[in-house]
């Protein structure tokens, strides 16, 4: 009887086709979505561009090592990239999944709601990639700003910025109770944010007291481990470990208490 | 052979409210097992239940031989689901959609023949969001059976359909039956329960009223004959409650309504033909299952009753 199956089925051929193939389908959404490349890429790219004319902006800026106000942007810039995907792009669409039962549905199938979860993680992530390629190219082959000095260091800062923003989206989506709620927690947390990154004043700028805690904020840790890059060393052990932190507590705080309905 | 699923004493409450008070049901290879009841009886929570979507908290419950909550990941291989509240993210195609969920299984379905199945082709490149209910609901008919399933759960198949696509969609369940697959169905249309069903598990609030073949169910709830007519002439009632046979005589206008037994329609024609009166517009209705799902559970069963 056709009931009693006797063969195992060939598990693991399936299971890495399954999961290519929902990084796939996620991937398509996001892009499909628009948040992501308009508001994470399109938008921040206009405002380098449109910043990138001001001659005013090609001062160096007090207490920056000699980087120019424009040459803080460019980081700035891959902050607000993240920071769109973390508070508007993942939440939004995870919650939203949560409250559709599509999460629900994938709990039907041998594949399992997590895997959902990875491949919208991934797809941000490499939107992610794509931006911080594209603005560092245009602001380098546009306006002559040249790559971070350090390298290998900027490249840890970054995984580590992403990796914490992408915690933070995840941790907004495990305690919002449905898709509005996830969306208004992402706005409110989007601007304070991108303040203590320095979109609007410099942190080199700000008030003492306000420039202690940008340190600590993740967008703040992000932007100094990012102008130690641009400077040539290798970012000191406050902002990684600060970004590190948030990284490991908001994702453990965010897979205890993930809601799958 | 073992049944393919076997619920025992299931029994679920979610915080004061109990969804499902004691259910026991046995389903065979083979089989379409239909589950109905009214709205609220605990038809949904009963087979979430089954598919592992919900802990009970009582009861036990074998799928496939399988427990559904710590046997999951095989359970899953084995077992269509199509959920009544299912859903996709909406920027999803319709064959999107298929050839991912195909994806998740060891040996699919090919997915162009279901969609073509259920009349889904026009709409292989159509969002999910921009489809009509019943579309969705012929998608997730289709996401239901894309794994070759053995066992298939269908809540509420053929809600939203219209009557051609609903023909269509028996039809096509008829068809994966044929191939042997074991499906329990959760459905509000009698029509369909008496087409598709070989047996049905009555639920009215959280409990099995009766388990039978839609002709036994129909026998079991004993309903009287309806006989209607108008009489050729002025006739008295009492011709026809003298009877023995008929257990009532009522007038709406010209027309007479009689209920009786099995034997009222003879008892009644023999008396109108012996006074030369002609029965015009004749109409007999016999019980339908309809009207045995209304008598069986327009009255709770009684206390202790089980
Ligand atoms: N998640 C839930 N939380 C609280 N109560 C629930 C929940 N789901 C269902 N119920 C309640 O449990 C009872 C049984 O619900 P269930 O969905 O199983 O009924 P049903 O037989 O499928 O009804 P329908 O024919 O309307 O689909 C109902 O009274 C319902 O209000
Ligand atoms: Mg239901």
């Amino acid at each position: 009887m056709s009931a009693l199956r006797t063969a195992p089925p060939p598990v693991t051929a399936e299971r890495s086709s399954a999961t290519w193939r929902l990084i796939k389908a996620e991937s398509t959404l996001c892009v499909r979505d628009k948040v992501g490349p308009l508001w994470g890429i399109g938008f921040p790219l206009i405002l380098l561009i449109v910043l990138g004319s001001v001659s005013d902006l090609r001062e160096p800026v007090a207490d920056a090592g000699g980087l120019t106000y424009f040459d803080l942007y460019v980081p700035v810039l891959i902050l607000f990239n993240l920071a769109i995907l973390a508070t508007a792009s993942l939440p939004t669409t995870l919650a939203g999944y949560r409250e559709n039962g599509v999460l629900r549905r994938m709990r039907t199938t041998p594949v399992g709601p997590a895997r959902v979860l990875a491949a919208q993680l991934v797809a941000n992530f490499v939107i992610a990639v794509v931006a911080m390629v594209l603005f560092i190219a245009v602001a380098g082959l546009g306006f002559g700003v040249g790559l971070p000095k350090h390298l290998p260091g900027f490249a840890l800062a970054w995984l580590l910025a992403a990796a914490a923003l992408l915690a933070i989206g995840l941790l907004i989506t495990a305690l919002a109770p449905g898709r509005g709620a996830a969306t208004a927690i992402g706005t409110v947390l989007f601007f304070p944010m991108m303040f203590f990154a320095g979109l609007w004043v410099p942190i080199s700028q700000m008030p003492p007291l306000l420039r202690n805690i940008a340190h600590y904020t993740p967008l703040g840790a992000g932007m100094g481990a990012f102008q130690d890059a641009y400077l040539g060393h290798f970012p000191s052990a406050v902002p990684l470990l600060t970004l590190a932190a948030y990284a490991v507590a908001c994702a453990f705080v965010a897979v205890r208490w993930f809601r799958w309905e | 052979m073992p049944p393919v699923i076997e619920v025992r004493n299931l029994h679920k409450r979610y915080d004061d409210k109990i969804a499902v008070d004691d259910v026991s049901l046995t389903v065979q290879a083979g089989e379409i097992f239909g589950i109905l009841g009214p709205n609220g009886a605990g038809k949904t929570t009963t087979v979430e239940c089954i598919e592992g979507l919900r802990v009970p908290d009582r009861g036990e419950i074998r799928v496939l031989g399988l427990d559904p909550l710590h046997d999951r990941a095989e359970l899953t291989r084995r077992l269509g689901v199509q959920l009544q509240a299912g859903h996709l993210p909406d920027r999803l195609q319709v064959a999107e959609a298929l050839e991912l969920y195909s994806s998740f299984y060891p040996e699919p379905a090919d997915w162009r023949a279901l969609l073509d199945g259920l009349g889904l082709t026009d709409k292989a490149k159509t969002r999910y969001a921009k489809l009509s209910g019943g579309q969705k609901q012929r998608l997730s008919i289709a996401l239901a059976l894309i794994g070759s399933p053995k066992v298939a759960i269908l809540d509420e198949l053929t809600t939203g359909l219209d009557p051609q696509a609903r023909r269509d969609t028996w039809d096509l369940i008829e068809g994966v039956r044929s191939r042997g697959v074991t499906i329990v169905l959760v459905t509000h249309f009698m029509e369909e329960a008496e087409r598709l069903c070989d047996r049905l598990a009555l639920i009215d609030a959280g409990r099995v009223v009766m388990v039978d073949t839609p002709t036994g169910l129909t026998e079991r709830a004993r309903i009287e004959q309806r006989i209607q007519f108008r009489p050729s002439r002025p006739m008295d009632d009492h011709l026809l409650t003298s009877l023995p046979d008929v257990s009532s005589v009522t007038r709406r206008g010209e027309l007479v309504i009689v209920t009786g037994n099995d034997n009222a329609l003879n008892a009644v024609t023999g008396v109108l033909a012996r006074n030369q009166i002609v029965a015009e517009r004749l109409r007999v209705e016999q019980a339908s299952l309809e009207d045995a799902f209304v008598r069986l559970t327009g009255r709770r069963p009684e206390p202790g009753h089980r």
